[in-house]
């Protein structure tokens, strides 16, 4: 079966193709060359007029696990706002964000599916998997239809690293511990929150700087990023090093991100959510941009990649890794309720409900720093557009956030509306910016596959798998994204004016470096005498993924050093 | 063969066992060799009953879809299941209209209440294992319901950091269980005897303590004032403290207020150093089915379906309430033969095969045990752990999900012919 789809205006930047008529040929669910003339074209779809891209891939954002899974519990009158909303629209109609949405934060794993792909998106990466409950993770993507999922696996907070570390184990047997965890945990990427900082809180530490150390392991954060930022470009893992900065939402923190910069040694790393990581201490209130700051190191710094982790006004819950930084930001929470764990001397979590007020000086501040890092970094390759779902806001106000990049009217009548003092303590107004459909592109699809490392999406060319979008060019680039005409999954028609027309289970991308079977013997000793489940019930196999003939696991190639 | 026991929310997997030439369970607690006595004595060919009389799988299926094809508001309660048997559960909820309410749910909706009011800091049990040095357990001796607890997880002499084998502290514990709990080493417990109903009492009187207030008295529920504040004493020097309570144990009225009093001990404790809470689970698969139910409809149980879209009300959606207007009952219960509540309704029950129904239920389906005649996924009391259990014995009985799936195909083709 073929299907071509005619004349469209293609953005796809991995092609250096901007805004070209062209036709695309889809067979089999892959991009295909122009067949030839004798071969039948089972059905065209006319795209004249229309924008054509890639599906948009969300390199950020918390779709399953144990933390989204708490908030849902522990948020259920967010479900019962939106279900009170949903009575005034027809579903399934796609959700057009205004402003102050303040939409569902907590989307069950079918309304996640959906939402991703009524807006155009393909795929969805969690990027924090605690190890011991990748399970889980696994579990709420695999009932996430219509999206490809992955995740990252969080290490640097374990027990079994910082013995490592502290023991000064050589470099081998980190990259052989890091490698099997990405097997086992069936990840394609590897995350360090807070390094050291959510291990060092079950010591009673309350701060953990970059060359800190840990009370206990006598480590620091740095070390722990050079170690595994190593493991992982030596293992020839595609996706950087995923690292959330120590000090995540403190005043003053954006000293903390700069030294981050040098910490891998010019190995590459991902900062995320580097909007909460970009806070300076200056004026009246000591809370100040330092947006400014971090996009001048940032395009100096060729090796380091961020995503921003954009706040936009209305109600969300936080839900991190980060049980640290999160028990101090306690008070914070709105309404004012917390969930913080200790796991398994694993990794940590905090859940915090947070309401942002765009005439609240610290988040007006915030929504404006993250624009300023969008419009200050140069290369739009090197940074993803994130919510940090639902961190920041849910994802379902990506189309919002598009608008507000690439309208400079738009963000500066937003921006005179925030709270007074925060507007004299941001430069936005100056910043005459606007995105391109081509850069937009690059954000959402083609640079946030070529930095997972998925080598058929995010883009258009010959061999791709076809998941396309197609828009109606609009000068609202907010209901022009909010509201695909086409969403094509794998070749097959799966969207259609915003509604799903077709229900499909996308796969889970990995990634498996080659190691030494022989680290698990001590593993096994460690899960035997510390823990409290025996190693073989940690690892999670393919079929676990594929048994019910919905998932399958894909493996993603690496090129080990 | 090594296996997983499901017996009680601590989901050993260190557990071996063996039934020839007769059952034998290593690392079994008395709790598991009971649950795996009763599961292997069960007929891995026990047949389905309509109105109590023998019938084939088929009509069984063909008369529970009737029923709730006639039906407008059935109550799917009981749900003593594993993970894949929910997933199917919450599917056929969604084409039924269906109301869901959890066997133990009544004691495990104060938990989920007080995450939902004011939150909690909680804990995990290898974080126990490893690092826990005063072990404060509240209303339960824990070992009752979660046998090997003290043994895995206060007691065993690997941990990671060098701590002190750690302070068993009752309070309102049935005293003679309670005091069982000795270590190896002989050190007893403290068991601060006290009623459960004085509980609430007792824990704020902690609280004013724990925040420096003077109380003007000598004695608080009987127990004497020194002795509670040598409790906070002990708590306030602990490296790291865990206040274990159950929910289901809390038999008194309001009891998420104390348990969000036990929350708050926590949380002033962590202000200076560190402490942690961990409810115990209820059984039966609760853990699981709150954690399928919370990712697939947005909520925990009691939870139910209206016109496909989701609800939640921890109060209306009671079986108890829900048996006065309900049209239908579905009853599963996989793990264990509890039998359905009586009711004039017409009754569906899923489940382990020695079920014995005082009146005969409609239908009846006998169901495989999960870890016992088919493989499964359960989640572990601290809900961060996800564990396969293993099938341990051939048998024809179907999988609860198996059973459920072909009663919402039956459904379908019923509504649609």
């Amino acid at each position: 079966m073929i299907t071509l789809l005619k004349n469209g205006r293609i953005y796809d930047p991995a092609h250096h193709k901007n805004g070209v008529i062209e036709d695309i040929y889809i067979r089999d669910g892959r991009i295909v060359a122009k067949p030839a003339a004798t071969e039948k074209i089972d059905q065209t779809f006319n795209l004249s007029g229309k924008i054509v891209m890639a599906g948009a891939i969300d390199m950020h954002s918390h779709i399953g696990g144990g933390k989204i899974n708490i908030a849902r519990m522990m948020l259920p009158e967010y479900q019962q706002k939106q279900a009170q909303e949903l009575k005034n629209l027809s579903e399934p109609e796609a959700h057009i964000c205004t402003p102050h949405c303040s939409h569902h934060a907590t989307p069950s794993t079918t309304d996640t599916g959906f939402r991703y792909i009524e807006m155009g998106y393909t795929a969805a990466f969690e990027p924090a998997i605690s190890p011991v409950n990748a399970r889980q993770a696994h579990l709420e993507m695999g009932d996430t239809p219509m999206i490809d999922k992955g995740g990252y696996a969080m290490l640097g907070n374990d027990d079994y690293f910082l013995r490592l570390l502290a023991e000064k184990k050589d470099q081998k047997a980190i990259n052989d511990y890091v490698a099997w965890i990405l097997h086992a945990t069936q990840a394609i990427g590897i995350k360090v929150v807070n390094p050291g900082g959510i291990n060092a809180f079950k010591f009673n530490q309350r701060r953990l700087n970059l060359d800190e150390n840990n009370v206990h392991y006598q480590v620091s954060p740095r070390e722990i990023l050079q170690s595994l930022s190593r493991a992982v470009h030596d293992l020839g893992i595609a996706k950087p090093l995923h690292v959330h900065c120590n000090n995540l939402g403190a005043a003053g923190n954006f000293a903390t991100t700069l030294d981050t910069m040098s910490a891998s040694s010019g190995l590459p790393m991902h900062l995320t959510h580097i909007q909460f990581h970009s806070y300076g201490t200056e004026g009246d209130k000591k809370f100040s941009s330092a947006a400014a700051q971090i996009a001048e190191a940032l395009n100096k710094n060729k090796h380091i990649t961020a995503d921003v982790g954009q706040i936009l006004f209305g109600q969300t819950v936080t839900a991190s890794g980060d049980s640290m930084m999160q028990h101090l930001n306690a008070k914070h929470a709105n309404p004012k309720k917390s969930v913080i764990m200790d796991i398994e001397c694993d990794a940590g979590c905090g859940v915090l409900p947070f309401k942002y007020r765009d005439q609240n000086y610290v988040n007006a501040l915030q929504w404006a720093i993250g624009l300023e890092l969008f419009l200050s970094v140069e290369d739009p390759w090197r940074i993803f557009l994130t919510t940090d779902h639902p961190n920041g806001a849910p994802f379902t106000s990506y189309p919002h956030l598009i608008r507000l990049l690439m309208d400079k009217s738009f963000r500066n009548e937003a921006f005179a509306k925030l709270n007074l003092d925060a507007q004299a303590m941001s430069n936005l107004n100056s910043l005459d910016r606007e995105y391109s459909l081509y850069e937009i592109a690059i954000m959402t699809r083609a640079g946030a596959g070529k930095l997972i490392g998925l080598h058929d999406r995010g883009h258009l060319g010959m061999g791709a798998a076809a998941d396309i979008t197609v828009y109606t060019d609009q000068p609202d680039r907010e209901a022009m994204f909010a509201k695909p005409d086409y969403v094509f999954k794998n070749g097959e028609l799966v969207v259609k004016n915003g509604s799903v027309v077709k229900v499909v289970w996308g796969v889970t991308h990995t990634a498996k470096p080659a190691f030494d079977r022989g680290v698990e013997k001590d593993l096994k000793d460690y899960f035997d005498r510390y823990q409290t489940m025996q190693m073989d019930n940690f690892k999670i196999s393919n079929d676990e993924i594929s048994s019910d003939g919905r998932g399958q696991v894909v493996t993603h190639q690496n090129d080990s050093k | 063969m090594n296996i997983t026991c499901p017996a009680c929310g601590l989901l050993c997997d260190d557990v071996s066992l063996s039934t020839s030439p007769a059952l034998s369970v290593r690392n079994g607690c008395a709790k598991s060799i009971r649950f795996f006595e009763q599961a292997l004595n069960t007929s891995i060919s026990a047949t389905p009953l309509l109105a109590g009389k023998p019938a084939s799988l088929e009509d069984a299926i063909i008369a529970a879809a009737k029923i709730l094809s006639k039906s407008k508001q059935p109550l799917f309660a009981g749900l003593g299941t594993e993970v894949q048997g929910m997933r199917a559960v919450i599917s056929l909820a969604k084409k039924s209209n269906a109301t869901l309410d959890h066997l133990h749910s009544e004691g495990t909706v104060n938990n989920t209440r007080t995450m939902q009011n004011s939150g909690w800091l909680t804990t995990t049990l290898s974080e126990i294992k490893n690092r826990a040095d005063v072990i404060l357990a509240v209303g339960t001796d824990i070992t009752g319901s979660h046998p090997r607890f003290f043994e895995k997880l206060a007691w065993s002499s690997d941990h990671l950091f060098d701590k002190p084998t750690p302070e068993l502290i009752f309070l309102g514990a049935p005293v003679e269980t309670a005091q069982a709990n000795i270590a190896p080493d002989g050190r007893k417990p403290t068991v601060i005897p006290a009623e459960t109903a004085r509980l609430p009492e007792i824990i704020n009187a902690l609280n004013a303590l724990l925040n420096g207030r003077k109380l003007n008295t000598e004695i608080v529920a009987g127990i004497p004032l020194q002795t509670l504040t040598a409790l906070t004493e002990k708590l306030k020097a602990a490296k790291y403290a865990v206040i274990v309570w159950s929910a289901s144990t809390l038999k008194i009225p309001h009891a998420e207020l104390t348990i969000q009093s036990i929350v708050q001990l926590v949380s002033k404790l962590n202000e200076s150093s560190r402490a942690a809470g961990l409810p115990l689970n209820s059984g039966d698969g609760d853990s699981s089915v709150n954690n399928v139910s919370t990712w697939l409809t947005g909520y925990p149980t009691r939870n139910r379906y209206q016109n496909g879209m989701p609800e939640y009300d921890t109060y209306h959606f009671s079986t108890q309430k829900q048996l006065t207007s309900c049209d239908a009952v579905m009853w599963i219960s996989t793990f264990n033969p509890y039998d359905a509540p009586e009711t004039s309704t017409p009754t569906i029950v899923i489940g382990h095969p020695d079920i014995k129904s005082g009146h005969s239920p409609d239908v009846f389906i006998p169901a495989g045990i999960p870890g016992v005649d088919h493989a499964g996924l359960m989640f572990r009391m601290d809900s961060s752990i996800t564990l396969p259990l293993k099938k341990v014995r051939n048998s024809h009985l179907p999988s609860l999900n198996e059973i459920i799936a072909k009663i919402e195909a039956q459904l379908l083709s019923e509504t649609t012919a």
